[in-house]
């Protein structure tokens, strides 16, 4: 039962690390149609700018809560300039074109970013600087650290953020509009260039905090990171039903959970054929059963309330 | 005679080999209720189209109170004053009455993406007026009772009103309606006429695509009828009503 318990406490944080991510997919994919295969290596850069900037001031002395806030600000304008200049240069050119060309496109702008990052960051795995200090808990037999609160806290509270932003204000409107309708909202004086801009603004900020998140959990990094991320927040954003903000949210949070629980009882269930080393298959599963059984998600219809 | 407040100039579309319009001239006075009549097919929703920038006509081009239309930007076109609805009702239709006619105030108001994140006092306070606005124009309309209904619950009257209301609620100077009599009863067409003329009164000039020539004769100042995408005649309705080529043109003959 302890195992249990410990599973969903991995899966909840690994997970909404995965629903802030999705949510970058899923926002572009709802307004544009458009699936950014290019977003887990702007994750990754997050991540990557993070240790640079926040390592450098504590190597120079600076206290770290300083470096730390200092390496999540630059990571969040980095990767925001990164999806508006992807935008701009790589998809909007091709907005009338068919929709393969983006798709192709998109993994262009993949492999660019993970040859361009191992120039600047080189090949080897990079140490995360520890931001936030190591504390433990434990509640019934389950253990956990003030960084997975801290992960699981932080996603839920910009998530809500995100809908507040979506449901409530004028820009949202004219997101939700587009979504639904991109040339009668242009009717509406909606300018359809900027809602665009803003869905990759938005959703690559979010990637950057999730890229500091899974930077501060795991402690390490690499310029390859962004690739198994990215299927995997995709794979939570089908799961959702992509184009679907909530969707997305609850995809990334029950990926997680399933991968966890599988990486948990996988040996178990295997007779220890297959070790914990194996959980990536549980999102591929996930994926493929999705695909096969309901490819329009938990909460994905044709129509939906997509932005 | 007021001035013209919208002058289409020689405009001409294709669709491969059909002309669907063919040097297209008239002019719209300030104030006036036009009317835009012609069979099937003969070019009116193309008209409407290249107006207000979903298309961009292969020749000629629109000249808006004084000043050329940029073909190809339908952000433009409501921002200088174009509002349109459509033959087949394009609403948001997962989106509340309310957010549909708030949705139409953004090209009035400015409140940009920092300010959304930030929730700048300025931006709420906008943020309050295109509520109210939008509230307001809900009740000219008067479905205001419907407000937080998604507009694809609403019956197909009032999805037309609700049309309407989004298309004022970007302040237009000109108000294309296309169709906007189609599927309605004699109760609702009746309504409708009472509608256009309060637009109309307050000071929107409009034009009208209608099927209905009672309605066109009864409510227009002026009407153009098209036929194989060329204008037959612009004209008032005693006249235009008595035309043989318009009879023509009507009856197939």
């Amino acid at each position: 039962m302890d195992i249990f318990l410990q599973q969903i406490i991995n899966g909840l944080v690994q997970g909404s690390i995965y629903a802030l991510v999705a949510l970058g997919y899923t926002m572009v994919y709802g307004i544009m149609g458009l699936i950014n295969f290019a977003h887990g290596e702007v994750v990754m850069i997050g991540t990557l700018v993070t240790i640079t900037v926040a390592g450098t001031l504590i190597k120079a002395g600076m206290p770290v809560v300083f470096a730390g806030l200092a390496g999540v600000s630059t990571s969040v304008l980095v990767c925001v300039a990164l999806g508006w200049g992807l935008e701009r240069i790589a998809y909007r050119p091709l907005r009338n074109a068919p929709r393969l060309t983006p798709l192709i496109t998109a993994i262009g702008m993949s492999i660019v970013l993970q040859n361009l990052a191992m120039m600047i960051w080189g090949r080897n795995y990079l140490t995360f600087p520890s931001l936030l200090p190591k504390i433990n808990f434990e509640v019934a037999g389950a253990h956990f650290t003030a960084i997975q609160v801290i992960i699981v806290v932080l996603s839920a509270a910009t998530m809500g953020g995100l809908l507040a932003l979506i449901y409530r204000t004028r820009l949202g409107m004219a997101m939700r509009a587009t979504a639904q309708n991109p040339a009668v909202a242009s009717l509406m004086g909606v300018n359809i260039n900027r809602v665009i801009a803003a869905a990759f603004v938005i959703g690559s900020a979010l990637g950057a905090l999730a890229g500091v998140m899974v930077g501060t959990y795991y402690e390490i990094a690499h310029y390859q990171m962004g690739f198994m991320l990215g299927l995997k927040a995709f794979t939570a954003a089908v799961l959702g039903g992509i184009g679907n903000l909530a969707g997305a949210m609850l995809g990334g949070v029950l990926l997680g959970i399933i991968e966890a629980l599988g990486a948990g009882y996988i040996g178990d269930l295997t007779g220890g054929f297959l070790g914990s080393h194996y959980q990536d298959i549980f999102a591929f599963i996930v994926l493929i059963v999705v695909l096969m059984f309901k490819p329009s998600g938990l909460f994905g219809e044709k129509t939906g309330d997509r932005a | 005679m007021s001035k013209v407040l919208l002058e289409a100039r020689a405009v001409a579309k294709h669709f491969g080999g059909v002309k669907a319009l063919r040097d297209v001239s008239l002019s719209i006075r300030e104030g006036e209720v036009y009317g835009l009549i012609g069979p099937n097919g003969a070019g009116k929703t193309t008209f409407f189209n290249c107006m207000t920038g979903l298309y961009v006509p292969d020749g000629g081009g629109f000249v808006f109170d004084g000043q050329p239309l940029v073909a190809d930007a339908p952000d433009q076109a409501a921002a200088r004053g174009i509002a349109r609805t459509f033959q087949n009702i394009r609403l948001f239709a997962n989106m509340t009455a309310l957010e549909n006619v708030m949705v139409g105030r953004h090209v009035r108001t400015k409140a940009g993406v920092l300010g959304a994140m930030l929730q700048t006092k300025a931006t709420r306070d906008e943020e309050a007026a295109i509520r109210q606005r939008a509230m307001d124009l809900l009740h000219y309309v008067r479905i205001e009772d419907r407000a937080e209904d998604l507009a694809k619950n609403l019956s197909y009257g009032d999805q037309r009103r609700l049309e309407i209301a989004r298309a004022l609620a970007t302040e237009p100077r000109l108000l294309c309606l296309d169709e906007p009599a189609a599927g309605m009863n004699g109760t609702e067409t009746a309504e409708l006429r009472d509608l256009i003329d309060g637009i109309r009164r307050d000071g929107t000039t409009i034009l009208l695509i209608e099927h209905d020539v009672k309605l066109v004769m009864g409510l227009c100042d002026r009407v153009a009828v098209l036929d194989y995408g060329a204008l037959v005649i612009e004209d008032v309705p005693a006249v235009v009503q008595k035309d043989q080529r318009v009879i023509e043109a009507y009856l197939g003959a």
